[in-house]
């Protein structure tokens, strides 16, 4: 019974963490840019739905991401194409930035922690036999599988997902061929952006929104992409599963150790294979 | 007309001058040697006339146009074609999969961003055509990762031709080919249409000098002789400055 509910739970919080973890993983992929304002879109996503539930759970999740697209989108535009080729100094940027909106939804939202409620049809729990399932967790998990699988559609199928894929795999070489690999960045931020903001949204009702949101997330978002390997969409998800395990069950059984046991497998993993479970290997 | 013309061009990194007005005009159809001792610049004028660096000063025009502010991609779009000096692939995918993406460029294709590469029969077929030509039809579904050197260099030189380019940048097409290898990729050049405008920058002597009809001897970023091949082989500034090393 224990073992089951923690890993339904597990696979719920995996389900966030691949929102949150894709985008950055695609951004630090393709654009080397280790965006350290994702966290913070995380929990802008929230504060954002928690104020447009007024018109609606599904209007709140689509506001929190086209709020993070297009803040993503002047971030992108405005600070880090002109830092291009400066990764300490993209880092302390986007940093920066984080702290920034962190205060600004301190300001806006105060220092209370604000839940949102799930809509009606989501609230209770799925039973099957002696074991009940919260709806909204299930949700979770089948909006993260719906997103992983349309991501992997659009990487892998159709010819931006070509070029995408191009440009991570070499970004010289693909302007080379004349792949606009600025213009690619800009979609790449601005749907990183939307993902992380959507997965704030829709943790919201879960873990609720409040300040520190972002930099208890941000670290999660990092150790799954570097375990599962950069740029990789199949290395963030395996990555979010095996995290969201740890981390769910590392609470729960030894929570004075928690942490180790988060950042050990990331250790290992680092020493034996660098590049990540699925990242591909320096040429 | 030229097919290419540097005006007064320079570039430099802080104090240090990579490349001091140079200037030259390659005509349309014509071979265009770049020579020069290791640190001359060469590589960083193929950069500069590709996009991948900005002009300090002067100007670059392609066909009469000047593309000194455009970016790579598009002046890749109008019809620069270019190697490396250091393979530049798209390691983790198939060998007609980056013949497919380095044609994408040329059609209308780019901007539909949704629909399978795979499924267009039209560009498989044209990108197998490029690897017929440069002898890599046999390895088409293999990833590029799993292609010996000598392939690879076969692979990017059918890269730049699948973008159907009017000038073509050849850096060291032949750096670190073994004989036989040489043999294959001299043949390749050998066979390119005679309209297509090649600049190559080569230190196999042999194919180089019988690939030019016209050089340009670079020494510390600056012009040193610019001339027909004999004009320069026969200039004593050359071999000083190259030849007798």
């Amino acid at each position: 019974m224990f073992w089951i509910t923690g890993l339904f739970n597990s696979l719920a919080f995996a389900a966030v963490l691949f929102l949150l973890a894709a985008g950055f993983s695609l951004i630090f992929g393709l654009m080397r840019v280790a965006n350290l304002t994702h966290g913070a879109f995380f929990m802008l996503g929230g504060y954002l739905a928690t104020s447009a539930i007024g018109a609606g759970f599904w209007i709140a999740i689509v506001a929190a991401g086209a709020g993070c697209a297009l803040l993503g989108g002047l971030v992108q535009h405005l600070l880090v194409q002109r830092l291009a080729g400066r990764e300490l100094a993209q880092v302390l940027g986007t940093l920066g930035l984080s702290f920034i909106v962190a205060d600004q939804c301190l300001l806006i939202w105060s220092g209370d922690p604000i839940s949102l409620a799930p809509p009606a049809f989501l609230q209770g729990a799925a039973r099957l036999g002696m074991f009940a399932f919260p709806l909204y967790r299930l949700f979770l998990i089948v909006v993260a599988a719906f997103v992983a699988i349309a991501l992997w559609l659009v990487v892998e199928r159709t010819t931006l997902g070509a070029k995408i894929r191009a440009a991570v795999d070499d970004r010289e070489m693909a302007r080379a061929t004349g792949i606009p690999v600025s213009r690619l960045f800009t979609v790449v931020f601005c749907l990183g952006s939307a993902l992380a903001g959507i997965g704030g949204a829709l943790a919201a009702p879960v873990l609720s929104v409040y300040p520190g949101l972002d930099t208890e997330m941000l670290p999660l978002a990092l150790l799954v992409v570097i375990l599962g390997g950069i740029g990789s969409l199949a290395g963030a998800l395996i990555g979010s599963v095996l995290i969201g395990i740890i981390y769910t069950f590392g609470q729960i059984l030894l929570p004075d150790l928690s942490y180790v046991i988060l950042f050990l497998p990331m250790v290992i993993v680092l020493a034996v294979r660098p590049e990540g479970l699925l990242g591909r290997q320096a040429a | 007309m030229s097919a290419l013309e540097l005006n007064n061009l320079s570039k430099s990194f802080g104090g240090l001058h990579v490349i001091s007005d140079v200037s030259f005009k390659v005509m349309e159809g014509e071979r265009r040697l770049i020579l020069g001792p290791n640190g001359a610049g060469k590589t960083t004028l193929f950069n500069l006339i590709a996009g991948d660096l900005a002009p300090s000063f002067g100007t670059i025009s392609l066909a009469g146009e000047d593309v000194s502010a455009l970016p790579t991609n598009r002046r890749a779009a109008r019809g620069i074609g270019r190697t490396f000096q250091i393979l530049t692939l798209f390691s983790g995918e198939t060998v007609i999969r980056n013949v497919v993406l380095a044609s994408l460029g040329r059609t209308s294709r780019r901007w539909k961003p949704f629909g399978s590469l795979d499924a267009d029969e039209e560009f498989r077929a044209s990108a197998m055509e490029i690897l017929r030509t440069v002898m890599l039809d046999y390895i088409a579904d293999k990833c590029v990762s799993e292609t010996s050197y000598g392939e690879r260099r076969r692979l990017e030189i059918a890269m730049a031709l699948a973008q159907q380019p009017r000038l073509l940048l050849l850096d060291e097409p032949l750096a670190g080919l073994s004989k036989e290898e040489r043999k294959g990729v001299e043949g390749l050049l050998n066979a390119l249409p005679r309209s297509l405008t090649v600049i190559m920058i080569e230190h196999d002597m042999d194919v180089a000098l019988g690939f030019a009809d016209r050089i340009a001897l670079l020494q510390n970023g600056k012009l040193l002789v610019d001339g027909s091949r004999d004009e320069v082989i026969a200039d004593p500034r050359t071999k000083e400055a190259y030849l007798a090393e």
